[in-house]
Parts: structure tokens; sequence; C-alpha cells
């Protein structure tokens, strides 16, 4: 058996293989160490209590709900009797084929843009701090003021894309009010609001790739999107495949663009998203079991994405520490 | 020398006790129910329930639905009623709770449910019955109420009671009720050259009518429907039974809407919006979208109950005068619905009779509270309006004469809707689901020049028989 380790103050510390100092003076390090930082514990308990209260207790809650129904003041315990009432739903397939075309067009729009944009500013040697300022702009604006902002841009009668339209000669479109333009009109302002955030984070990749990589390429000859695709993606891809799937997992809860433009459902459900559908079992039907049981669904998908997330962002750590 | 209360290791359990007992206050404040029973009663407590309150009883009643400060008439009203409440039952304190908008927002209203903490007199709609009693919101009052507590109760409706009774049991009592009918804009039907005096009672004159004042040009719609946050199917509801139909079958279990009925609303409804383009360009409209649209004179007609009106004087900058109501078109029934007070289960017979005590005083006594119309008008509030109108017999005869006496508004211009009174229907069960769906069908044939209404009742009809299937 090896001799215990000392630290600079000469006491012992206990080693990875599990020696150590004897229990009573471990208690007494551990009880010495509360008393140290009691005003921290302090903060910490209110915090804990506060996350445990308001996040963690609503999701055990939640869990519990999606097996429970509560008719005339009784709670009862019904199985997957509320998961088989979400899949028979008519709704239900709709909401997530709607949810899917959300995300697929969002991450077309929201995920390719703000790349493109993030490439031009990096380009730019003077006012990049303006243009990083106007790119966020929207962000800072409440989603409210946006929605209204886009809301009367799609305005059929009156609304400056029709406007736009009337004056080039060109036929006037239904934009938010027809089942094939609802959803691509809805991503399009989500993404003008979202973007920003987006942008900085590509343009704080994009400068942190070293100039010389740059440089050796022009002297092979790579012109700009040889460039682009030799050297840009290659060394933001990490940082490109962690923003994709945060944006998958954002896009797949969306709720308050559809809910704010097209008043959750638009036209012959062609937005009922799968979160809109769950505020109308919770709010308009009272079916809370219904509610709870679609959110598990949601999570369990969502969980896998997140899973994929944690995994990619712990390769991202171990990359820039190597 | 320096306190030990400064010595840096209390010091440091001093902050952390703060700041726990702080954060747990926190919780504490933000987890509390502040509802409970609140048995602060002494009195009458366990006494006959069918007995009046003891003018003695001490006990605080938490209300819903006290005009808010912006209200200031009807605040004032409050106030008065409550001082000459106090006269007969001194020891009854009113605690009353006032929203901004509309007394019952659907979403916060389920979650007070859930939290069991509404005010002890609730306000509900007629349809919220079922989601209340499931969630043990209401106390069972059908004990409590009869002709000495509230001795007005033989006179009001039958069919506006029925509404609020679960199995013979009584768990609300009525403020206020409305029926649909078809309002109009009087100085666009003047306007284009009609007489606001004779509003349409077809589909086929609305039609007529609608192409008229659109004609009118300048973005004025003739029509205007809703078609999302499920009024829509709310309104083509209302329009089925308009025209006779039904949107599900009597026994509540199968859609019943995929007829010719259904179609002909569908049918019409596309018809005035992209043969006629009478309906303007902006569809997906919801609740107070077409108030908006009428009180700007940019629409000509929409399906409404009476108290819109108010809302669009009110809060719109509307004139009573400029508007009009006839009844639903087709006139064969028409939706009827309304409000009431509910008191929260597990109050004390003390709490519930006190309650009874000043709802009766405040909304179901005849030339008094709600009733008063002498006042209303010294109060410049609108008298004048068909409904309220939940009374029968001479008290509904004495009630109307009042309200006419006292009118703060030309009643003429309701002639039509009251002359021949459309019979009321109640909505169906799972309204809410149903009018969900029904919404696609109705932004369906609004928003889609070659929407198949055929394709989209049917599409209705499955899904609604899916939803009444389940559970």
């Amino acid at each position: 058996m090896s001799a215990p380790t000392l630290s600079t103050s000469g006491k012992p510390v206990r080693s990875p293989h599990g020696d150590g100092p004897p229990p009573q003076a471990r208690r007494a390090v551990f009880v010495r160490g509360l008393r140290r930082n009691l005003s921290a514990h302090g903060f910490l308990i209110g915090a804990v209590l506060c996350f445990a209260f308001f996040s963690w207790y609503p999701m055990v809650r939640e869990f519990f709900l999606a097996f429970q129904k509560t008719e005339a003041g009784r709670t009862t315990w019904v199985g997957l009797d509320n998961l088989e009432y979400v899949f028979h739903d008519p709704a239900f397939w709709q909401a997530w084929r709607n949810t899917l075309l959300f995300s697929a067009l969002a991450l077309v729009l929201g995920f390719a843009v703000p790349f493109v944009i993030a490439l031009v500013i990096n380009e730019f040697r003077h006012a990049q701090g303006y243009l990083r300022l106007l790119v966020y702009l929207p962000v800072m604006l409440p989603p409210v003021a946006s929605v209204l902002l886009f809301k009367y841009f799609y305005d059929p009668g009156y609304g400056l894309f029709n406007g736009i339209l009337h004056f080039l000669h060109l036929p006037e479109q239904q934009w938010l009010q027809s089942t094939g333009t609802a959803m691509l009109s809805v991503v399009v302002a989500a993404t003008w609001m979202n973007m920003g955030g987006a942008t900085l984070i590509y343009l704080a990749a994009l400068q942190g790739i070293p100039g010389e990589l740059y440089e050796a390429a022009e002297l092979d000859g790579a012109g700009l999107f040889r460039k682009i695709w030799h050297v840009t993606i290659p060394q933001t891809r990490l940082i490109l495949s962690l923003l994709l799937l945060m944006q998958i997992i954002s896009t797949m809860q969306v709720f308050t663009e559809p809910f704010l433009l097209t008043n959750g459902a638009g036209p012959e459900g062609s937005t009922t998203t799968v979160v809109y559908l769950i505020y109308q079992y919770a709010f308009n039907f009272n079916n809370y079991g219904g509610a709870a049981a679609l959110g598990l669904v949601l999570l369990v998908l969502l969980a896998g994405f997140s899973a994929l997330y944690v995994r990619l962002s712990r390769d991202s750590d171990s990359d820039s520490e190597s | 020398m320096r306190s030990t209360w400064f010595r840096p290791t209390h010091r440091r359990t001093t902050a952390a006790a703060l700041v726990s007992a702080l954060a747990l206050t926190a919780l504490a404040a933000c987890g509390t129910s502040s509802s409970g029973d609140g048995n602060n009663a002494s009195g009458s407590g366990g006494s006959d329930p069918s007995a009046p309150l003891d003018p003695k009883t001490r006990v605080t009643l938490t209300m819903d639905c006290m005009p808010p400060a912006a209200k200031a008439a009807e605040l004032r009203e409050w106030k008065e009623d409550i001082r000459t409440f106090n006269q007969k039952y001194p020891n009854v304190t009113i605690e009353g709770k006032s929203t901004p908008g509309q007394c019952e927002e659907p979403t916060r209203f389920t979650a007070a449910l859930k939290g069991r903490s509404q005010p002890d007199v609730f306000y509900t709609y007629f349809t919220d019955l079922q989601q209340v009693l499931d969630n043990g919101g209401a106390a069972d009052i059908s004990a409590y109420v009869n002709e000495k507590t509230v001795p007005a109760i033989g006179s009001v409706d039958p069919g506006v009671m029925n509404v609020l009774k679960k199995d013979g049991k009584l768990y609300g009592l009525p403020t206020s009720n409305y029926t649909m009918g078809l309002m109009i804009n009087r100085k666009l039907f003047k306007r284009a050259g009609l007489d606001p005096d004779k509003p349409p009672k077809t589909w086929a004159e609305v039609r007529t009518d609608a192409k008229a004042i659109a004609a009118l040009g300048n973005g004025i719609a003739g029509y205007g429907d809703y078609s999302a946050t499920n009024q829509g199917g709310w309104h083509f509801t209302a329009e089925m039974y308009g025209l006779g139909g039904d949107v599900v079958t009597p026994d509540g279990k199968k859609a019943a809407f995929n007829d010719a009925t259904g179609k002909e609303v569908l049918t019409n409804l596309k018809a005035m919006r992209w043969d006629d383009d009478s309906m303007g360009r902006t569809q997906l409209l919801k609740w107070g979208d077409l108030q908006k649209q009428i009180s700007t004179d940019k629409l000509g007609m929409f399906l409404a109950a009476p108290d819109d009106l108010t809302y669009m004087v009110q809060q719109l900058g509307a004139t009573y005068a400029d508007y009009g109501m006839g009844p639903i078109p087709g006139g064969r029934a028409t939706l009827f619905g309304g409000n009431d007070y509910m008191i929260k289960r597990g109050s004390s017979p003390d709490k519930i009779k006190a309650a009874i005590a000043w709802v009766n005083f405040k909304t179901l006594t005849p030339g008094k509270g709600q009733f008063d119309w002498a006042r209303s008008k010294s109060d410049a509030l609108p008298v004048g309006l068909p409904q309220p109108n939940f009374w029968t017999g001479d008290v509904k005869a004495t009630d109307l004469r009042s309200r006419t006496d006292n009118a703060t508004m030309p009643v003429e211009n309701f002639k039509p809707f009251m002359v021949d009174p459309v019979k009321g229907k109640a909505e169906p069960a799972k309204a809410q689901e149903i009018y969900k769906v029904l919404d696609n069908a109705m932004s369906g044939v609004l928003t889609n020049r070659n929407a198949n209404v055929d394709a989209l009742l049917s599409t209705a009809e499955r899904q609604v028989n899916q939803v009444l299937a389940n559970r």
C-alpha cells in the first residue's frame, strides 16, 4: 500500500485509489468546508429549491400526468390511454407533418442564410461592429413587435409584400392565408427574427480560423468557393453541427411564430405545430393528460437529439483541448 | 468594541440564514394557494341550507369580476351595491377581484381551476360546467337556492337554469345570457342604399346586401366571419343552427354536419368570399377582429351577440346609434350562451349562503343591481340592448319596460332582433374540440378559392367522429 500523498499544506489528500484520511478526519474536513462556505451553500439552497420547484417538479409532475386522467375531481391512473388518445387524434399526424416541415424549411433558411451573412460580414474590414449590430437588431425586438411587423408585410389587402408585387405587375399572394405558402411565410418571419444569434456564433467561429490556412490555400490556387469548401467549412464543422442540432431542437418546439402569425392553426390547420397542439389540449380542451402525453412523445424525440448534442459538444471540447 | 455579531463566521451564518429564509419565503409565496376555505365564518354555520343567510353572520368572500378602475361607473355601482348589501349583512366582506379584459380568460381560468386558486365566487361561461366539475371546482348549491334565498328564481328562463345543472344538481347562478343574431352597420347600409331597419333574414339576402356594401369600395367588406382560434367552428355551428341543422347527432355520438345544410353554409361563404369578393381579403380572423372592422366602418355585417356592441362602444369608440341587429339568417334556432357565478367547492355553508345572497342582490333582483336601469342611465352606461334577458312572464315585461324607458340608445335599431326572437340552442358537448376541427372547414373555404366543400366536410366529419369516439 502506497503512502498517502500530501498536499502543499501538508495535509493528506485522498488518492484516486481510495486511500485517504480516516473517516473522522474526513468528516472534520467536510464540516470545516461546509462552515467556511456557509453563505455559498445558503445561496445554493435557494437556487436548488427554486429549480426543484419550478423546473424539476413540473417535469416529474408532467410525466405522471401523462398516465393519469382527472374527472369529477378524481385523478385515476389510465395507463397508456392518454397516449392512445393522442395517437388517435386526427390533428396529431398533421401537427407532426407541419412541425417537420417547419424544421426542414427553417434549417434550409435559418441555417444557411446566417452562415452566408456571417461569411459576408467576415470579409468586411471596416464597419464590422455596425453590421453585427444590424444583423442582431431583430433579435432585440420583442417577438410580438416583429410579428406585428410581418403581419403588416403579409397582409393580403394592404401589405407591403403584395404592394411590391402589385408595383411590379406580378400576381399578388395570399402569404399566411394559403395552405401552400402559410408555413413558408412563418419560416421567413421566424428566420428574420432569430438569425442574429446564429450569425454572431458563425462569425465568432469564422474569426477563429487561422489566416495562414487561407494563405496556404491561395498559394495552392484556390478560389473563393474552394477556400470555403476546403478551409472554412472543415474548420467550423463542429460549430456547424452543434448549431444544426440546436436548431433542430428549437424548431421542433416552435410555437410563438405560428401562434402569433396565424393564430396557431392557419388555413386548414396547415400551421398547427406539435407544441401548439399541446397548448390546445391543455388550455382549450382541459385535457392535461393528453397534453402531458404529447409532451412526453416530443420529449423522447428531443432527448435523442439532445444526447447527440451533448456527444458532439464533448467531442468539440476534447478537440479544442487537444 | 465590535459586536460579536460582526465576527466573520456569524456574518456568514446570518447571511446564509437570511438567504435561505428569503428563498423559502419566496417559494412559499409562489406556491401558496390564495384561496382555501378561509373558514372565518361564524353565525349560522351548519344550519338549514335552505334558510337565508343570518344577517349577523361574519364571512369574507373573494369574488370574480369586480369592474376594473378603467370602468369607473361600473366600479362605482359595484361599491354602492356593496354598501347597500352591507346594510342588511354588515358582517359580510366582499373582496372583489378585477381583471382588465374579459372576466374569464380561458387559459387563466383553466390554470386557476387546476391549481384550485379560483376565488370563492368565480365567474364562468355556460359552457364551462363540465370542465369545472371535472376539476372538482364548484359546490352543489341545489339545497341553498330557493324562493326565499333568490326570490326571482322562478322567473328565470328554465332553459338558462338547465345549463347550470348536471344530474339534477345546480352549480351556478346566471348573471347574463345571449343569443346570436346579425349585427349590422347602419351607416354602411344607408350608404349602400339598403334599409337598415330591415336587416337580411336569409343567407340569400345576406349575400345580396353584402355585395351591395362591398361595392362601396375602399376596402369595405359586406360580411365577415371568423375562421381561427376555434371561433370559426363556433360560428359554423351557429350558422348550422340558424338553418335548422346541427353539428352532432342528438345522442352526441356522431357528427351531423356533413349534409345539405352544412354544404349550404360553406358553399354560401365560399361564394361570398370568392365569387362576390364581399368578405374582404384578410381571413383567419378571431374574436375582436370583426368588431374592430365594423367599428371603423370597414364591415357591413357579422354574426354577433348584443353585448359585442358594448365592447365596440366602450373599447373601440363606436356609437350605439350606428348599429343594429337582426335575427340570425335562417331563423330556425340560434346559438345561446351566457355567464354565471359558481361557488368554490369546499366552501363553508355560511360562505355559500353569503355568496348566494350577494349574487342574488347584484345580478338576480329585478330593478336592483345590474337591473337598476334608471341608475345605469344616470351613470351614462348602456341601456337598451336586448340582453341580458333571462326573465320570463311578468318580470320580463316589467324589466323590458324599465329598460326601454331608460334607454340610452335607439332601441328600435334592435327591433328586428327582438320582435320575433329565435329559439336559443345550447352548444354541443366537447364544443371546443369540435370547433377546432370545424375551424379548418371555415378557413378552407375562406382562404382557398378552389376549396372542395364536400372534401372539407367529409374530412371534418371523420375527425369529429374520432373526437367524439375518444373517451
